[in-house]
């Protein structure tokens, strides 16, 4: 199945990825591509065939909800381009 | 024979018996590395002053006897592993100004082992790639044949260790990210059992399918590495808890009676001819030692790269959702409103590749597709993993090859991608049903190195590594050197 213009549009804004003109060419045929190589899928009998969950059947550890990790704030924000008083600054949502 | 030649196994035992210093021996390789790495391009950052210090201490640590497993040795870590103090970009424009706050678990042993870290090699964008031609940081070249890609996504790793810039690297596969740019650079690639080595400080590309594992030139110097990294983190919740076994306990053990799976569908089609017969020359060697072989079916063989190519990307479009402009990684500059930051920051800092799988994995989770595409995939991912559960059943190996040819030219598949996706048709399956999984060099086809493929049962390591070593000790091909790097 090929993609248009249209989908590829609306995939980008889904993974928030600002595309230029010719990457939404490039896109469209790329894409398009992979869709149609994974189509090869639907072909599979896959009835009665539980999506696999983890590749060793193990289950997902979980842990007590306990503080375990100190406050470092300041050496993470470091990596920060824009941050003020520990906040991260981002432009203004609401008016 | 010149240090630069040996094993991390060589190493050991001569700075034991105070035949160099890990000073001498870091000097050295720190010096190779700046004579020869502009061929190749292998690094992301050479950390020439923290290994010098580095290894002063081990110097010191032996001298008072409190000296760990890899005292003073030198490593290579893919430039994936967050190290502290250090920049680490994961080959992306997107973390090209990231020093990471802390380690990766993996960074963490390897330090207390004593090892001495040389630099972080040069990769593919956030692992996304089978070349090296996605890096940000440009392509590496293969040290076999300059023209050539050494594979990847680990391909820095695989080239470092290829031109004996270190005995050892790190690397991560998701899909065959270290097996691949082994068999293409004629070193050895172990990837471990899925939870086996912790993932914690590995920036993540697909969750369920990454596990880290090394690039070396002997499959003992792997059973030895893997010692160190292995084991239980409570810091990833994928971790298995089991014990780590002393891989190199079992290793000189002869493989009389292993039963060897040769897989029918792996010389079907698409295979070189002439790789085909390095690979059963190779199976006839393992014969020859008492192993023996017995055909096995995997009938869903061809599905295991469309199932990867829906279960990766939407992992991947997961994960990197992290990268928004606002917390680390690059920022647009001037965004007009937040949604303009986030697309803008992402659409600069990401290359095609990675915005090709990103935008993928968005699609097959998309309301309308999900089930079409990802339950599917996973669906089927089962019946792959089943296929290795039965295999496993009459056999404790499965040989075949790496990769369907030697080492490509770079430029020659990057604008393809499924070509390009197609080079891990052996290798993905190992990922999928979560096995342990290496590429034990084994000879060469128009002068380019190729892999011979050993896949285990789950946390079977202990099986391919012997393997693979019985195997090296009837067998030179892993002591060849490129000519330009003896």
């Amino acid at each position: 199945m090929s993609l248009d213009k249209d989908q590829v549009q609306h995939i980008a804004m889904l993974a928030r990825l600002k595309l230029s003109d010719e990457e939404y060419a490039e896109s469209v045929e790329k894409l398009s591509k992979i869709v149609d190589f994974v189509d090869q899928l639907s072909q599979a009998d896959t009835t009665g065939v539980v999506p696999m969950a983890h590749p060793l059947d193990a289950a997902q550890r979980l842990r007590p909800d306990e503080v375990t990790e100190t406050n470092d704030r300041d050496r993470y924000q470091e990596n920060a381009a824009a941050v003020t008083d520990g906040l991260y600054l981002v432009p203004k949502v609401l008016e | 024979m010149e240090l630069h030649r040996q094993t991390m196994t060589e190493l050991a035992a001569g700075l034991e018996r105070g035949d160099f210093t890990s000073v001498e021996l870091t000097e050295s390789l720190l010096q190779r590395i700046a004579a020869h790495n502009d061929k190749l391009n292998a690094f992301v950052t050479i950390t020439g002053d923290e290994a010098l210090a580095a290894a002063a201490r081990a110097d010191e640590a032996r001298a008072s006897g409190s000296d760990g497993v890899l005292n003073g040795l030198p490593i290579i870590h893919k430039d994936i592993f967050c190290t502290r103090g250090v920049k680490t970009t994961c080959g992306s424009k997107m973390l090209d100004n990231f020093i990471s706050p802390y380690d990766a678990t993996v960074v963490e042993k390897f330090a207390d082992a004593g090892a001495v870290v040389l630099g972080k090699s040069n990769m593919d964008e956030f692992a996304m790639g089978s070349s090296n031609e996605t890096s940000f940081f440009g392509p590496v070249h293969n040290p076999w044949d300059l023209e050539c890609s050494p594979g990847g996504s680990s391909g820095g790793s695989s080239a470092s260790v290829a031109a004996r810039f270190a005995p050892a690297a790190t690397g991560t596969d998701t899909g065959g990210s270290i097996r691949q740019p082994a068999s293409l650079t004629g070193t050895v690639g172990l990837k471990p059992t899925y939870g086996r080595v912790s993932r914690y400080g590995m920036i993540a590309f697909a969750s369920s399918l990454d596990q880290a594992g090394v690039i070396t030139r002997s499959s003992e110097d792997a059973a030895r590495l893997l010692g160190v990294m292995a084991g239980f983190d409570e810091r990833d919740s994928t971790s298995i808890d089991q014990p780590v076994p002393d891989y190199l306990a079992s290793i000189g053990d002869s493989i009389k009676g292993l039963r060897v799976g040769i897989v029918r569908q792996h010389f079907d089609k698409g295979l070189d001819e002439q790789c085909a017969a390095r690979v059963k020359d190779a199976i006839a060697v393992l014969e020859s030692l008492g192993a023996t072989t017995v055909e096995v079916d995997l009938p869903n063989l061809d599905l295991s790269v469309p199932t990867y190519y829906v279960v990766a990307p939407a992992e991947c479009s997961s994960n990197l959702s992290r990268f928004d402009g606002v917390r680390f990684g690059h920022r647009a500059e001037n965004p007009e409103d937040l949604l303009d930051l986030y697309c803008r920051s992402r659409g600069e800092g990401f290359g095609d590749e990675v915005k090709r799988r990103v935008m993928t994995g968005a699609y097959v989770l998309s309301a309308g597709y999900y089930d079409a595409y990802y339950l599917k995939a996973q669906r089927v991912r089962q019946l792959i993993a089943d296929d290795f559960k039965r295999a496993f059943a009459d056999v404790d190996v499965i040989a075949g090859p790496t990769t369907p040819t030697p080492a490509f030219k770079l430029g020659d598949k990057v604008d393809d991608p499924i070509t390009m996706y197609l080079n891990d048709i052996y290798t993905i399956g190992a990922n999928l049903a979560g096995l342990p999984a290496m590429s034990v060099p084994c000879g060469f086809v128009n002068d380019l190195p190729v892999g011979l493929h050993l896949v285990g049962s789950h946390f079977a390591e202990e099986t391919i590594l012997r393997c693979g070593h019985q195997y090296q000790q009837q067998t030179d091909w892993h002591t060849a050197c490129p000519e330009a790097f003896k």
